[in-house]
């Protein structure tokens, strides 16, 4: 890449990050609804318990996330094609994104909107610091990807 | 099943006319892009995606609206819903993709082609194709045939009968085409703008269903009513990616660096 384009080259390299924050957060949305509300059906689609404004979080949260799946994999194409892929940046990105929904997802909406519970059992709250805690790692190695990514560059 | 003593089969709603009636667009409109194709000089020049989009687009609105589902629809919420699926959703898009106003610029004679340019400039046009009053009458026109009881009423009066159902389909048409530009779009708004919007009817969308879901409408068995929230949600989502799906596309093209000319293959929409 020629020296006239490092200002676009460096816009290309942040675009990797938002790429795969947006993918992320497709990502585990859309593993939260095949394997824990589909396959093994512990999640329920509506809980009596839900507040009104769990209903609206969950409705745009669901939307947002069923968008950014498939944006988040448009702007990786157009990243492949212009040349300014960087895969670690990426990954970063996609295990931020996965992270922060899963624990937007595992603490507000799961327990202070109610909108349903991890699974219905008598000891949810093992399962709610499974839920969280991976969300946390997720989030931290994601970070760690990039920052380690950002000295390099 | 206090629903079902709602209507007998002796009601105009049964009879074949009404079937008829709401079919009979769809049915002129397969014939005349068929007629318009078949008049054009170079045929070969026409995607073949297109004329087959417009054919199944038809076909499911026609089945949607007469034919055994519409029959099962009086009865049973979770068809109403197929069908509803079917007439406000995927059947509006493929006739979207099917480019039908293109056709017609493209074939007929110079001043009546202006005459529906001029329509489509107007300002008529302008505003039942902004995406933010499109989603206002898609989404809301569904939040009063669900959240009133416009949707037993419905079922006792032809009118109101043909009336919901046309508003279901056109509302749906005009989302679509203010969300995907296939057709000459005079009036246009940012990718970025029609996404935020695009989000915000699907979280409408998904919002109504699990509402229904909690809330059955008056008269409807509540397993029916929960089964058919259920498809309301999940097939609302499945049509909606393709509507973002083409929207992302269209972006994709649209910001392809000048030097790559690779993409032209995709060149169906």
């Amino acid at each position: 890449m020629g020296s006239n384009s490092n200002h676009a080259s460096s816009a290309l390299v942040k675009r990797n990050k938002w790429s795969g924050l947006l993918f992320g957060i497709g990502l585990a949305a859309f593993i939260d609804e095949t394997v824990f509300h589909q396959l093994l059906r512990w999640h329920h689609f509506y809980d009596q318990s839900t507040t009104d404004v769990g209903l609206i979080s969950d409705g745009f949260f669901h939307a947002f996330s069923w968008f950014a799946t498939i944006g988040g994999l448009f702007l990786f194409a157009d990243l492949r094609r212009k040349r300014g892929l960087s895969l670690k940046k990426w990954w970063g990105g996609v295990l931020l994104g996965a992270g922060f929904f899963q624990l937007y997802d595992g603490i507000i909406q799961h327990k202070l909107l109610r909108i349903h519970q991890i699974r219905y059992v008598e000891n949810v709250i093992v399962y709610d610091l499974v839920w969280n805690i991976a969300a946390v790692v997720m989030i931290a190695i994601g970070l760690l990807l990039l920052w380690r990514r950002g000295k390099e560059a | 099943m206090k629903f079902l003593s709602v209507h007998n089969h002796e009601t105009v709603m049964d009879g074949g006319y009404l079937q008829l009636l709401l079919a009979a667009p769809f049915v002129l409109g397969l014939i005349i892009y068929l007629l318009i194709l078949t008049k054009r000089k170079d045929q070969q020049t026409w995607p073949l995606f297109r004329t087959v989009s417009w054919i199944g687009g038809c076909i499911l609105a026609i089945g949607s609206v007469a034919g055994p589902v519409a029959e099962l629809a009086h009865h049973d919420f979770r068809m109403h819903m197929v069908s509803h699926l079917l007439l406000g959703m995927l059947a509006p898009l493929l006739l979207v993709l099917a480019a039908p106003m293109t056709l017609v610029l493209s074939t007929w004679k110079v001043e009546h082609a202006r005459t529906l340019s001029r329509l489509l400039r107007s300002r008529y046009s302008q505003f039942v194709t902004h995406p933010v009053v499109a989603t206002a009458l898609n989404i809301g026109g569904l939040a009063i045939l669900y959240r009133t009881n416009l949707y037993s009423l419905m079922h006792e009066h032809m009118i109101l009968y043909v009336v919901v159902h046309a508003h279901v389909f056109l509302a749906g048409y005009f989302f679509t085409v203010s969300m995907i530009y296939v057709d000459p779009t005079p009036h246009r708004e940012s990718y970025l703008f029609r996404a935020i919007v695009l989000i915000c009817a699907l979280a409408g969308h998904g919002i109504l269903s699990k509402h229904i879901y909690a809330y059955p409408p008056a008269g409807i068995p509540v397993p029916q009513a929960e089964q058919g929230a259920m498809l309301m949600y999940y097939g609302g989502d499945a049509i909606d990616a393709l509507i973002i799906f083409f929207l992302c596309l269209q972006w994709f093209k649209a910001t392809r660096p000048k030097s790559t000319c690779k993409e032209k293959k995709y060149s169906f929409v």
